[in-house]
């Protein structure tokens, strides 16, 4: 985490909202030129002799940008009643390079190894790996840039809707009542639901197969960490609008998209938390 | 205690053995009870009791003489699920459901049960009534061995809501409690619950809500471990056990089984009675968004029932009843107020409450939004959009 995320974390008022921007700038190197869906171990081989590791880049598909359906993330509300998310049709402005699996035990343990990543118990070499938090995949995400000199990050949310396709929720609970009782009824409802129809034992890679664009197990019972702060977007009949950021919450993506604190590794909640917690908490990466 | 060793000991061989050996015995044993039942030439109901949370039907109040009412009680031995997470104990139950059916008299009713422990169970097992007096609450006289019954008479002389639970010696009392033998016998009295100054309450609507603390061992790596059966898991078990730290605080056998799709319903409006028992620690229910319009805190419906009450205590080894009267609609949790055991460990409910909103109870004068001036955040995007 650099030292400008650490303050857009920190913060929570608009300001630091354009922290949070020019970090993401500053941390951008330039893009790779459009190709259409290609395995990424042919854009980037091993690199193993080169750094004297046995690092492999990650398989990639490179994915050209093109108009998609996209739910805006964050929080809406009109006069503090909650709105669905406006639906938009979005194109990403250069072309999205994505793991085709989440990133898994094997290769997180290689970073725990090398001292680049927290240890954290594990079962099967041969899955995702899950019970990470936003710090541990950003702090792996540093390590695999460091060992292949190039540079990887989580996606932004539009990113993960871009390359889920079909996988990508629109779904969004509708308009809410009037009426503050009923309204927390309704969502109640949404949200029992939209519950997972799997168990939450994590699958081996490629459980959950493959979507149009070729990428395995979005959507799944591994939810994944996205880099897009929590926004609440207020406004009001008068026109008055105000956009609140926190980033220290990041936008979750899976079956339904979710907020979750940074530092969170187990999403299960009991308690008077209304509504289906992601079962698992994993990770995939795009490089820039 | 002896019966309940060698039952362990031998794999249950001792038992199925016993179930021969008593099997003649059995309708000698029935028929004596039957008999002494008509000595009291009263009138009899045969009640089936329901699966908490829900109550049997019953008259909140009587012009009625005493009764004997009759319930059973099988001992079912079942692997119960906890959480969603599939941790799973060799639980003991009263007729397949944690916490056990609550049976509802009036005082001065004789509760006649019949206790059976079928003979593919491996424990023996008993009943201890808090509401009962003598033989250790009748523990004492209903010791069973697998595939043997019993049936006990005993008078409901003291109002209130008691607990009931397995008592059968030693150790296997915490074991056996903390594996999900017990329950709750409500005794009315004949005229209704009333308030301090005598006048009638009444519940539309009344739930039964059983705290159950359990003590899941787990292996090297903190996992939860499962055993082939009971009697393997004894020993790690009670380790945990004496450790004082339960695994799972729940309400009704499980995480999440008053939530969701199993939420209690109520309208505004309407009053509900909600029965607590612990038969094993202490708990704190809370009304999150509502109170306690009146609650016995120990149970006993002979004490004028306190008023407004935001938490009450229900000690460990008793129920405790709290009346109210919804008044606002909407969603709300009832929950143990150690809120790490509400919401870590389970022991959480909801409400689900139709009905129209009270502006003047609750309004949102300002929604949550920026302070001071309004201030306009670009969220950072890597896309750009058709408006
Ligand atoms: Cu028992």
């Amino acid at each position: 985490m650099t030292t400008d995320e650490a303050v857009c974390r920190r913060q929570v008022s608009g300001d630091a909202f354009d922290a949070c921007h020019v970090a993401r700038l500053s941390f951008e190197p330039r893009y790779f030129a459009a190709v259409a869906i290609v395995l990424a171990s042919t854009l980037a081989p091993p690199l193993a002799s080169q750094l004297g590791a046995v690092i492999e880049a990650p398989a990639v598909v490179a994915l050209q940008p093109r108009p998609f359906s996209y739910r805006l993330a964050g929080e809406f509300t009109r006069d503090g009643r909650p709105l669905s998310a406006p639906l938009r049709i979005a194109q990403l402005d250069r072309t999205l390079t994505i793991m085709i699996h989440q990133v898994t035990v094997a290769d997180y343990e290689r970073c725990v190894r090398d001292r680049g990543c927290l240890r954290i118990p594990h079962d099967s070499s041969d899955q995702p790996v899950v019970k990470v938090n936003w710090q541990d995949a950003t702090a792996y995400a540093a390590w695999l840039s460091r060992q292949l000199g190039a540079a990887y990050r989580l996606p932004t949310d539009e990113e993960w809707a871009f390359a889920a396709g079909s996988r990508f929720s629109v779904d969004e609970f509708p308009d809410g009542a009037v009426d503050p009782g009923r309204r927390m009824l309704q969502l109640y409802e949404f949200e029992i639901d939209r519950g997972a129809p799997f168990d939450a034992a994590p699958r081996a890679i490629g459980g959950f197969g493959a979507n149009e664009n070729g990428i395995f197990d979005f959507a799944g019972n591994v939810w994944e960490w996205t880099d897009t702060c929590y926004v609440h977007h207020a406004s009001r009949a008068t026109g008055a609008e105000t956009a609140i950021a926190n980033c220290g919450v990041r936008v979750v993506e899976g079956r339904h998209r979710t907020y979750m604190s940074d530092f969170i590794r187990d999403p299960r909640t009991g308690g008077c938390a209304v509504g289906k917690p992601p079962l698992n908490l994993g990770f995939r990466l795009v490089r820039a | 205690m002896i019966t309940e060793k060698s039952a362990f000991t031998e794999n249950g061989s001792m038992s199925r053995r016993s179930v021969v050996l008593l099997g003649a015995l059995l309708p000698t044993l029935c028929s004596s009870a039957a008999a002494m039942a008509d000595e009291l030439d009263l009138p009899r109901e045969r009640i089936a009791p329901m699966a908490p949370p829900f109550v049997h039907p019953h008259e909140q109040s009587t012009s009625k003489g005493p009764k004997i009412v009759e319930f059973s009680l099988t001992v079912e031995e079942k692997r119960l699920t906890l959480d969603d997470q599939g941790t799973s104990i060799h639980a003991m139950t009263f007729n397949g459901s944690v916490p056990g059916p609550m049976m509802v008299v009036h005082e001065g009713d004789y509760v006649e049960v019949t206790l059976i422990n079928p003979g593919t169970n491996s424990f023996a097992h008993n009943v201890d009534f808090h509401a009962a007096t003598g033989a250790l609450g009748g523990g004492a006289l209903t010791l069973v061995n697998p595939g043997e019954q019993t049936v006990l008479r005993f008078k409901a002389t003291r109002t209130g809501v008691f607990i009931y639970h397995c008592a059968p010696g030693g150790d296997m009392i915490p074991w056996h409690v903390v594996s999900g033998m017990s329950g709750v016998v409500m005794v009315l009295p004949r005229k209704g619950l009333t308030d301090r100054n005598g006048n009638p309450l009444h519940y539309d609507r009344v739930y039964y809500v059983g705290e159950n603390d359990f003590y899941v061992p787990r292996d090297e790596k903190g996992k939860f471990k499962s055993y082939a059966s009971a009697a393997d898991g004894y020993a790690d078990t009670m380790e945990v056990m004496r450790k004082l730290v339960p695994t799972h605080v729940v309400f009704n056998g499980r995480v999440g089984a008053l939530t969701g799709k199993n939420a209690l319903t109520a309208r505004v409006g309407e009053t509900v009675l909600i029965v607590h028992s612990e038969a094993n620690r202490d708990s704190r229910p809370h009304m999150i968004g509502g109170h306690g319009d009146y609650v016995w805190e120990t149970g006993k419906f002979s004490n004028p029932p306190e008023t407004d009450l935001e938490t009450w205590f229900i000690r460990g080894g008793s129920a405790g009843a709290a009346l109210y009267t919804f008044r606002q609609p909407g969603i709300y949790a009832y929950l143990t107020h150690n809120l790490i055991e509400a919401v870590e460990l389970g022991a959480t409910a909801q409400f689900k409450v139709e009905g129209p909103w009270n502006d003047d109870l609750m309004t949102q004068v300002e929604p949550p939004e920026a302070i001071g001036t309004q201030v306009r955040a670009v969220p950072r995007t890597t896309a750009q959009y058709d408006h």
